[in-house]
């Protein structure tokens, strides 16, 4: 099983500092997956210009075609004015619209504040929907109160993660198996 | 319909086409060379000549995994190996091209072919050729409608005085050779979404409608729109014919129809969009409210049938070499269709 780690912005710390908590459980519990972590920040990503994802050279093919290679992606976002950032919306408007499809996608979400709690319901969920993917319903809201320094201080931030690992993984397993059996009805 | 040539006692015309897509075989993981799958694009249309069908057709990609970048080259070579069937583009990317010349191979193409060829002019669904040929795709759909415009003033006039943005001025210019009779039918290539088929409507052109698949019923929108758009502006629309196209694949027996062409549309839509053809929405392709031809010869006939109820068209275009189809298979296809399926549709929709 192929596990790609989004962090999704390419300024401050709290989106990366949650990623490598969660892709840190995800190898303890998960050590035979294949396992990569995408920083934005890292990478020199263009804007996408209408080209297909593969016509792209340098980083962005290679983000890219990361993405599209995984079984099950965990999307790291900050908030961003009541939003996702740009770096990640850019992500998405370079991939073809049925991205996703046969793709898990699970959702690590930081703010400032709880206010925006339902940011990722209200912007993030509908874009990884119109891309079929099978989202993991439940995601972890991580704020700012929640970190000292670059570590996590709250248990039930800890607690969330490990959920949203083993839920990510049993649903790539589930879907994989729904997916067989429906392909077995079919003569071709 | 006579200026387009279209004789409306034969019924609908059955042609074929290919976007020249060169991809390796999905059972054997073979790509053949370029030379071969050019050649194997004309001998596909000598075979569809013998076999009487309508029309051949060849188009242009100006980028990789596609051979037939010069398509009014190879459609030359068509015309001087077939006797009677029309020779066409699928699509030319007029956009990217310069229309006198385009004109120029196309009335040569007529006259090597004794009045055979067509123009079917396209945006270009990918845009390889945009970069490659020195155009800017933020003039995607100006550089299309200046040049449509200049491509059938060509056709209309003798002398030919026009400006316009994208090509110097022409200063009562004549064209030569010109074609057979003096005129080509030159079409409007359409995507699936009613815009541009209105246009077509409004220029009073020929369309050629992709209708890649979904409910055929969806594409009624455009064809309708097309037909209204002609009215509004003073043109007769049961004067202006209409093609369809799609991917499409036969065998005598249904599965194995959809046995041997589902490996085919999955790799070819996974090289060339990215992502694969779903099993679920292929099952649900042989249904015959759906667009894309696939199945045994009489669920093709049942198909054609409930489209011409739709949308009352006068062609219709099967791609069979997408995904690295290999020549067999293709040749086969040709036969059925000559066979099975052609003295079917045209029984049913030759009007007196």
């Amino acid at each position: 099983m192929k596990l790609v780690g989004i962090a999704g912005s390419n300024v401050g710390s709290k989106t990366r500092t949650a990623m490598d908590y969660t892709l840190k459980i995800a190898r303890e519990k998960y050590p035979q997956a294949d396992i990569t972590l995408l920083d934005l920040a890292e990478y020199d990503m263009a804007f996408s210009d209408g080209r297909n994802y593969w016509e792209y050279d340098g980083d962005t093919k290679y983000v890219t075609e990361t993405i599209m290679d995984a079984d099950a992606l965990i999307i790291g976002t900050p908030t961003f004015q009541a939003s996702i950032p740009a770096t990640l919306k850019n992500i998405f408007d370079l991939l073809p619209v049925n991205a996703f499809r046969d793709k898990v996608v699970s959702m690590v979400v930081t703010a400032g504040t709880a206010k925006h709690y339902l940011m990722a319901e209200q912007q993030l969920k509908p874009i990884l929907a119109y891309m079929k993917a099978h989202i993991v319903p439940t995601y972890v809201f991580i704020e700012e109160k929640d970190y000292l320094r670059r570590e996590i201080v709250n248990d039930d931030v800890l607690f969330r993660m490990e959920r949203l690992v083993e839920d990510t993984v049993l649903l790539v397993d589930a879907y994989s198996q729904i997916r067989e059996k429906k392909d077995a009805e079919y003569d071709f | 319909m006579e200026q387009f040539r279209i004789a409306k006692n034969k019924g609908v015309e059955f042609g074929l086409y290919s976007i020249g897509d060169h991809l390796f075989n999905p059972h054997t993981g073979i790509k053949i060379s370029a030379q071969q799958r050019i050649q194997e694009l004309v001998d596909a249309s000598k075979l569809a000549d013998e076999a009487g069908l309508d029309v051949f057709a060849v188009g242009e990609s100006h980028q990789t995994y596609f051979t037939t970048q010069a398509h009014t080259v190879i459609l030359g070579a068509i015309a001087q190996a077939t006797n009677q069937i029309k020779i066409a583009s699928s699509a030319t990317v007029l956009s990217t091209s310069d229309p006198v010349r385009v004109y120029e191979d196309f009335a040569t193409i007529d006259l090597l072919s004794n009045g055979r060829a067509e123009i079917v002019a396209g945006r270009g669904s990918r845009i390889g050729a945009y970069s490659l040929l020195g155009y800017d795709v933020r003039d995607y759909e100006e550089l299309f409608e200046e040049k449509m415009d200049l491509l059938l003033k060509l056709n209309k006039e003798e002398a030919v005085s026009w400006e316009g943005q994208f090509r110097a001025a022409l200063k009562n210019a004549s064209i030569y050779p010109q074609p057979l009779n003096g005129h080509l039918p030159i079409w409007r290539a359409v995507g699936g979404p009613p815009a541009s088929a209105i246009k077509a409507g409004h220029a009073g052109v020929p369309m050629m409608l992709t209708t890649l698949g979904g409910p055929a019923i969806n594409f009624k929108v455009s064809v309708d729109a097309y037909r209204e758009a002609a009215e509004q502006n003073g043109f007769d629309s049961s004067n202006l014919p209409i093609a369809t196209t799609s991917l499409f694949y036969t065998a005598e027996d249904s599965k194995d129809a959809l046995r041997e062409y589902y490996p085919h549309i999955n790799s070819g839509m996974q090289a060339l969009r990215g992502g694969g053809y779903p099993k679920q929405q292929f099952a649900q392709s042989v249904d015959y409210r759906d667009a894309l031809m696939v199945g045994s010869p009489q669920q093709i006939v049942e198909k054609m049938l409930y489209q011409y109820e739709l949308y009352g068209h006068q062609r219709f275009m099967a791609q069979i070499d997408f995904g690295g189809v290999p020549f067999d298979k293709i040749a086969k296809n040709i036969e059925l269709i000559a066979t099975k399926i052609m003295p079917e549709i045209k029984k049913h929709t030759a009007q007196d």
